[in-house]
C-alpha cells in the first residue's frame, strides 16, 4: 500500500469537551492501511509558522473517513481548531508501529491521561472485533474534559473528583485491581510522562506486561532528523526514535529522566 | 535546457541536493519522493565510530525556523559502509558523504576508509565539530584548523572535495578562501547558526544541551549574506544552503552566487520538497528563456554606484 503525504479534505471538526476537538478527513488509502497505535504528521498551516508538522494518533476510522481528537495547546492546534469542513489539511503517513493488540493475553487494560485517550477509540474497536475483554481508565482534570466515545468499560477518574475515582488514574486502577480478578491482564497507556511513568512502576511492581504509547519533540516524523530519542532501559544502543520504533514500546524498555518535560 | 552541473570530478544531474541531517541516509524518505529528481544527496554525518546522540530533548521549534542539537548521532562508519551504502549506491542520484571527526586523524582516517568504497561520488566536510584536542573549540571557527582539514584530505582523494563552512564566524570569506588555496573543489554554507530557546514556566533552557543550531526559513536572509560574502571572495563554486523552501528561494541563493543549493530542514515539512524544488527552477527557466541555469549564477544586478557592504572583502 502507498504511504500518503498529500493535502487531504476536511470532512468534519467539532468541539467534543473542554478545549478537545475531533478532526475528520477523507482518505479511502489511509483508512484501509491505518492501524490503532499508528500516528499521522499533519501539516496544520499553509504558512512557515508553524513551520513543523504535528503528530497526532489516528483516533479512529469511520468508513473512508480517518479521525484524530487534539486538545488546544499552541499555535498547531490553534491552526487545525479553525478548519472547517471542505478546507484541506497535509497528511503524512501512516507512521509508527502498532500497540501489541495482537499479542496473547487475556483481557486489556487501557489507561489514558488526559488528550492520551486519543488512540484508544481504535483500539477500542479492534479488541471488540476480536471478543477480547476490556477494561478502560480514563483520567482527566475534571468532568468537562472527559472524552469517553468509543471507549469501553470505562472507569474515569477526575484530578478535581467532578467525576468517577477522585484522583489519579493508576490509584483508580490500583483500587480496582484489588477488589477484582482480571485474568492475564496486558496494559496499554498514553497520556503525560508523569502518568505513563506511573503506569511503568505500577506494571513492573504487578508483574504485568504494559505497552507505553509515548510523545517527543518531532521534526519529520519519518526516521530523517534523528530529533526523537527516547532512552532505552538496556541494550547495546541507548535510544530509540519514537518515530520510526514507536511510538509504542515495551514499558521496560523505556527509562525516563526527571529532566525529561511533563 | 542544461540543468546539468559538474563539480570537481561529479556530475550532477541538476542543482539541487539534500543537506546533510536532513534527509538520513536517503532510504528513510525514498517512499515519499522520487530519488533520482535529485541532483544529489548528502548524507547525514559520518564518522569513526558510532555516535549515540545527545540526550533529549534535542529539537525546539522557534518562529519560522527550529533548533537542534542532535549531536551528530549516526551509524559509524562500518554500520554505514554495510548498511546504508548499498542503498545508496544503486541510485540514480550523486552521493555526497558528509563526514564529521573530532581530530584531523579521524577524518583522514574516514575518508580512506570510504576512498576503497564504490558508488561514492564526493565528500562534504563538516568542520562544525569540536576538536578534542584542542579543548573541544570548533574546527570551522579556526581559519588555521580549517586549512589544515582541507590540505589533508586534498591530498589523499580525487573525488569532489566540499568543505561546508559554518557562519558563526566573522568573516567567512576569509575561511572560503582558505578551502579554496588547499584545492577544495567547493565550499557549501551556511550550516546552522548558534541559538537558543527557553522555558518560561520550568525557567530551563529547552534542549538539553542548552544552546543548538538553528535552521529553517529563518535563517535564509542571513545565509544569502554568507554566500554573497563567500561569492566575493572565492571563485570555486558555491553550495547554497539555508531555509530553501521553495525554488524561489533556490533562485535567489543563484543570483547571489550559488552554483548549486541545498534543502534541509524543508524536507521535514514535505520529504519531496527538494525535487519539487529542483522540477520548479525548470520550470522557472523554461518561462523565461533561461537556457543553461548557469546564467542565472551570480546574476544579481547591483544598481550602478551601489558598493558592497564594507565586510565583503573581494578578491
Ligand atoms: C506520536 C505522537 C502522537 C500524538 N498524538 C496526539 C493526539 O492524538 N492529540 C493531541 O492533541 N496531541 C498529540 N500529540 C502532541 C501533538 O503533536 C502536539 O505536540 C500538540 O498538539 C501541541 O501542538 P501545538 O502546535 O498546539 O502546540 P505548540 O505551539 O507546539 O506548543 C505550545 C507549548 O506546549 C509545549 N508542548 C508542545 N507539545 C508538547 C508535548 N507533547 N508535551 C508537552 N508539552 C508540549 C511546547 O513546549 C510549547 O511551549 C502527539 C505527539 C506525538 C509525538
Ligand atoms: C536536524 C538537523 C540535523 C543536521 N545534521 C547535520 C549533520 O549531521 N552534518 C552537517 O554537516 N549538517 C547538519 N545539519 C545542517 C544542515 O545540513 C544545514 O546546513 C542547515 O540545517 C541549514 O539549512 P536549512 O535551513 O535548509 O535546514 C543539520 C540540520 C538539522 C536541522
Ligand atoms: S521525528 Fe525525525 S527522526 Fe523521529
Amino acid at each position: 500500500m502507498p504511504v500518503i503525504n498529500a493535502d487531504l479534505r476536511v470532512t468534519a471538526n467539532d468541539l467534543i469537551a473542554e478545549e478537545t476537538w475531533t478532526l475528520r478527513f477523507h482518505s479511502p488509502e489511509l483508512a484501509a492501511q491505518l492501524r490503532p497505535g499508528q500516528f499521522l504528521n499533519i501539516l496544520t498551516s499553509a504558512n512557515v509558522d508553524p513551520l513543523l508538522r504535528r503528530p497526532y494518533s489516528i483516533s479512529n476510522v469511520v468508513g473512508d473517513e480517518c479521525e484524530i481528537m487534539y486538545s488546544l495547546v499552541g499555535k498547531g492546534t490553534h491552526a487545525l481548531s479553525q478548519k472547517i469542513p471542505g478546507d484541506t489539511i497535509g497528511v503524512l503517513g501512516p507512521l509508527g508501529n502498532t500497540f501489541g493488540y495482537e499479542k496473547s493475553f487475556g483481557t486489556a487494560i487501557i489507561i489514558a491521561g488526559g488528550i492520551g485517550v486519543a488512540p484508544f477509540p481504535f483500539l477500542t474497536r479492534e479488541l471488540q472485533q476480536r471478543e477480547i475483554p476490556l477494561i478502560t481508565f480514563l483520567g482527566a482534570r475534571n468532568s468537562a474534559r472527559v472524552v469517553s466515545r468509543g471507549l469501553a468499560n470505562l472507569h474515569v477518574a477526575t484530578d478535581d473528583g467532578s467525576e468517577g475515582f477522585h484522583g489519579n488514574v493508576i490509584a483508580a486502577l490500583s483500587a480496582y485491581l484489588d477488589d477484582h480478578r482480571v485474568e492475564n491482564p496486558m496494559i496499554f497507556a498514553c497520556g503525560p510522562n508523569p502518568m505513563l511513568k506511573a503506569a511503568q512502576a505500577f506494571a513492573l511492581d504487578r508483574g504485568i506486561a504494559c505497552e507505553l504509547s509515548l510523545e517527543s519533540e518531532m521534526a519529520c516524523g519519518i526516521g530523517i532528523c534523528q530529533g526523537c530519542p527516547v532512552e532505552r532501559h538496556q541494550g547495546e544502543r541507548k535510544f530509540a526514535l519514537v518515530c520510526t520504533e514507536g511510538p509504542c514500546f515495551d514499558s521496560n524498555d523505556i527509562l525516563f529522566q526527571e529532566q525529561q518535560h511533563a | 535546457m542544461n540543468t546539468t552541473f559538474t563539480l570537481g570530478t561529479m556530475h550532477l544531474k541538476n542543482r539541487v541536493l539534500v543537506a546533510s541531517g536532513t534527509f538520513g541516509y536517503g532510504n528513510e524518505a525514498a517512499p515519499y519522493t522520487d530519488l533520482s529528481r535529485l541532483g544529489g544527496i548528502v548524507t547525514k554525518s559520518v564518522s569513526w565510530l558510532p555516535r549515540q546522540g545527545n540526550a533529549p530533548t534535542r529539537i525546539a521549534e522557534t518562529t519560522a525556523g527550529m533548533l537542534n542539537s542532535i549531536g551528530l548521532a549516526n551509524v559509524g562508519i562500518d554500520a554505514f559502509i554495510s548498511d546504508k551504502l548499498p542503498f545508496l549506491r544503486a541510485l540514480e542520484t550523486s552521493i555526497i558523504v558528509n563526514i564529521a571527526a573530532s581530530s584531523i586523524d579521524e577524518y583522514v582516517d574516514v575518508m580512506e576508509r570510504l576512498e576503497s568504497e564504490e558508488g561514492i561520488q564526493g565528500y562534504e566536510i563538516n568542520v562544525s565539530c569540536p576538536n578534542v584536542k584542542e579543548g573541544g573549540l570548533n574546527f570551522g571557527t579556526r581559519c588555521d584548523m580549517t586549512e589544515s582539514i582541507t590540505r589533508e584530505l586534498r591530498k589523499r582523494t580525487s573525488r569532489t572535495l566540499i568543505i561546508k563552512l559554518t557562519p558563526n564566524v566573522t568573516h567567512i570569506g576569509d575561511f572560503a578562501r582558505a578551502c579554496e588555496a588547499e584545492g577544495a573543489d567547493a565550499v557549501s554554507l551556511i550550516n546552522t547558526l548558534v541559538g537558543m530557546a527557553v522555558n518560561i514556566h520550568t525557567r530551563r533552557p529547552v534542549l538539553s544541551t542548552i544552546t543548538g543550531g538553528l535552521s529553517g526559513p529563518a535563517i535564509k536572509p542571513v545565509a544569502l549574506a554568507k554566500v554573497f560574502e563567500v561569492h566575493k571572495a572565492v571563485s570555486i563554486p558555491i553550495i547554497g544552503i539555508g531555509g530553501i523552501t521553495t525554488w524561489q528561494d533556490a533562485i535567489e541563493f543563484l543570483l547571489v552566487g550559488a552554483s548549486a543549493i541545498q534543502v534541509g530542514t524543508a524536507s521535514f515539512r514535505d520529504p519531496d520538497a527538494a525535487a519539487k524544488i529542483a522540477a520548479g527552477m525548470e520550470e522557472y527557466c523554461a518561462a523565461h528563456g533561461v537556457s543553461d541555469i548557469q546564467e542565472l549564477v551570480g546574476g544579481l544586478r547591483i544598481p550602478e554606484g551601489v558598493a558592497a557592504p564594507g565586510f565583503v572583502k573581494t578578491r
